[in-house]
């Protein structure tokens, strides 16, 4: 599957905390746009993949937006860990001759719709039975948790969270698309911000967002007749380790070494490029502390080694590894992270409004903490 | 891995391993309905104060039913021994769908910790921030059960001093009734 997928189109809505159109509207105009931007009638969309959380039905998207006949569509679990796998899905398909031209879509009205977490009918019996009756409530509960333990063992600071979130504010502050592009962050802020779960605090969570995205997959050959400069999918995976429990993994041997590091095995076997060829990343952001465990995760240190590794201005442009250059899910939108999707397609095009120069290797990365994947896009 | 207490199998009643023919009159009902609990056909979720209850799973069932019996029992495998949390149909180490629940010492230790702030549901955010820990279990360090440390059985979330909460601190299971036929583990510190 080396390099047999490309992307050639994306698409997205305006990101707000309240935009006045449905789900089902911001998907098409997402999806319309990604083909535009490919070059590709919505007549010749053979495949369709998106996330078990996305509420708009493949079906409706097809005949809204004048798909031809459909022949590949998938949906993938675990909310944000989903993101690089609706990707990988429609890059397989096509490898393997099911399909043609695969969209892949999120729209989500978070920002103005409901807190999934204050349904308190909608219990899912496992697992939390064993977790929300004691005031696990939330998913920011939950990440905080396995942070201090993470804290703990190994020394990350709140600084080293700080850090992770000034980068991605940095960046979005240079991105008009962004939420928070004119909303600059301080020290001053991180540190007298409210707590939200402590150990993290009010600029440690993502943003709540409404907004829809999406990407167009062809072969690497029909790429090359596409409008832009087709982004190869040199490789990619999906991680559930042994003995997971999904988002409240607290039950395996270390619940601090997650999905991540399942599916960067399977990313790097599959791959030409080792972490120190990788010129500019996009990590899964819902909370700032899955960002250092996550370059933990895909090689870019060691074990304990993801907080150290943010200082010295590390995750800014000109640093070790520039990441989130669009503002991430933390500044730029919180759309289920396929906003990272979008964003290294734009560097490896070179027309990121942060633009890494001459970057051609772009990792991305879902949901670390649930079952999760990853993309390893080059130009 | 887990230790294993010895010879603890004849001291489980007598649906350890046909629970899921039958619930016992006191517990939750393990027909399979989803969000079935003690409390009859209609679904209970929450607490008279608003608190959510555990809503037990097939399952997750019998972990309950001892519990309103103030024992802390996990899964374990009827045939190989090997613990299991959270208890699911068959042991992942040799695939036995037979079970018992072995009675735990209530003894663990603090193995992380929150402080959830607002915005929370309204029943948790009057004591916010409260605390809510993972307590790792001395017999099975890789069993690390949500809870709250309290200054009492029945006190409130927030009725410890978040400054006395340390990682490695060790503490000691007592059980607190959430609502008529509900209750739930909690934990005190073993030096508050
Ligand atoms: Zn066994």
């Amino acid at each position: 599957m080396k390099d047999a997928a490309a992307i050639v189109g994306i698409g997205q809505t305006p990101f707000a905390k309240h935009l006045p159109e449905a789900e089902k509207t911001l998907a098409c105009r997402a999806v319309l746009d990604a083909l535009d931007d490919a070059g590709i009638a919505p007549s010749e969309v053979d495949a369709f993949a998106s996330y078990t959380m996305e509420e708009t039905e493949e079906v409706e998207v097809a005949k809204a937006i004048g798909a031809g006949d459909v022949t590949f569509f998938s949906k993938v679990g675990y909310g944000g860990g989903g993101s690089c796998a609706t990707v990988a899905h429609l890059a397989a398909a096509i490898a393997t001759g099911q399909a043609t031209v695969g969209v892949a879509w999120r729209s989500r009205k978070r920002g103005s719709g409901a807190r999934p977490w204050r349904n308190t009918q909608q219990q899912l019996p496992t697992p939390a039975q064993w977790t929300r009756p004691f005031g696990l409530l939330r998913p920011v509960d939950e990440i905080a948790m396995l942070t201090r333990r993470y804290m703990h063992e190994f020394g990350v600071s709140r600084d080293h969270l700080f850090n992770v979130a000034l980068a991605c504010r940095n960046r979005a502050n240079q991105n008009p698309a962004a939420m928070m592009y004119e909303r600059p962050l301080t020290r001053e802020m991180y540190m007298t911000a409210r707590w939200i779960s402590e150990p993290l605090c009010l600029y440690d969570n993502c943003l709540e967002t409404d907004g829809a995205l999406a990407c167009v997959v062809v072969s690497a050959d029909r790429a090359r007749d596409c409008r832009r400069r087709p982004v190869l999918v040199h490789s990619a995976a999906q991680g559930m380790p042994a003995q997971h429990h999904g988002m409240v993994n607290y039950w395996c041997d270390d619940p601090l070494e997650g999905p991540a590091w399942t599916a960067a095995r399977r990313l790097w076997e599959g791959a030409d490029l080792r972490p120190q060829d990788v010129d500019v990343a996009q990590i899964y952001d819902a909370f700032t502390a899955l960002v250092p465990l996550s370059l933990e995760g895909y090689g870019f240190c060691g074990r304990g080694e993801g907080g150290a590794f943010t200082e010295g201005g590390a995750l800014e442009i000109g640093g070790r590894l520039p990441l989130n250059t669009g503002g991430g899910g933390l500044s730029e939108a919180y759309v289920h992270g396929f906003n990272l999707i979008n964003e290294g397609v734009r560097q490896l095009r070179g027309t990121s409004t942060a633009q890494v120069p001459d970057a051609s290797t772009c990792l991305v990365t879902a949901g670390e903490g649930v079952p999760t994947s990853a993309l390893l896009l080059r130009s | 891995m887990a230790t294993h207490p010895k010879s603890t199998r004849t001291s489980v009643p007598a649906q350890q391993t046909a629970r899921k023919d039958g619930a016992p009159a006191a517990g939750p009902d393990a027909s399979g309905r989803t969000g079935a609990t003690a409390s009859g056909p209609q679904l209970r979720t929450q607490s008279d104060n608003g608190l959510l209850l555990p809503v037990p799973d097939e399952d997750g069932a019998p972990f309950w039913e001892y519990a309103a019996r103030g024992e802390l029992r996990v899964q374990s495998c009827a045939d190989c021994g090997e613990l299991r949390f959270p208890p699911r149909p068959c042991c992942p180490r040799c695939q036995s769908f037979a079970d018992s629940w072995e009675r735990m010492s209530g003894r663990g230790r603090i193995w992380s910790y929150v402080l959830p702030h607002p915005p929370l549901l309204p029943a948790y955010a009057e004591q916010a921030p409260y605390n809510a820990v993972l307590v790792e279990l001395s017999e099975a360090p890789g069993i690390r059960l949500a809870g709250n440390v309290v200054a009492a059985p029945d006190a409130a979330l927030d009725s410890v001093d978040p400054a006395k909460l340390r990682i490695g601190a060790p503490v000691k299971a007592v059980f607190h009734e959430m609502a008529p036929g509900t209750t739930v583990p909690r934990w005190l510190l073993e030096r508050p």
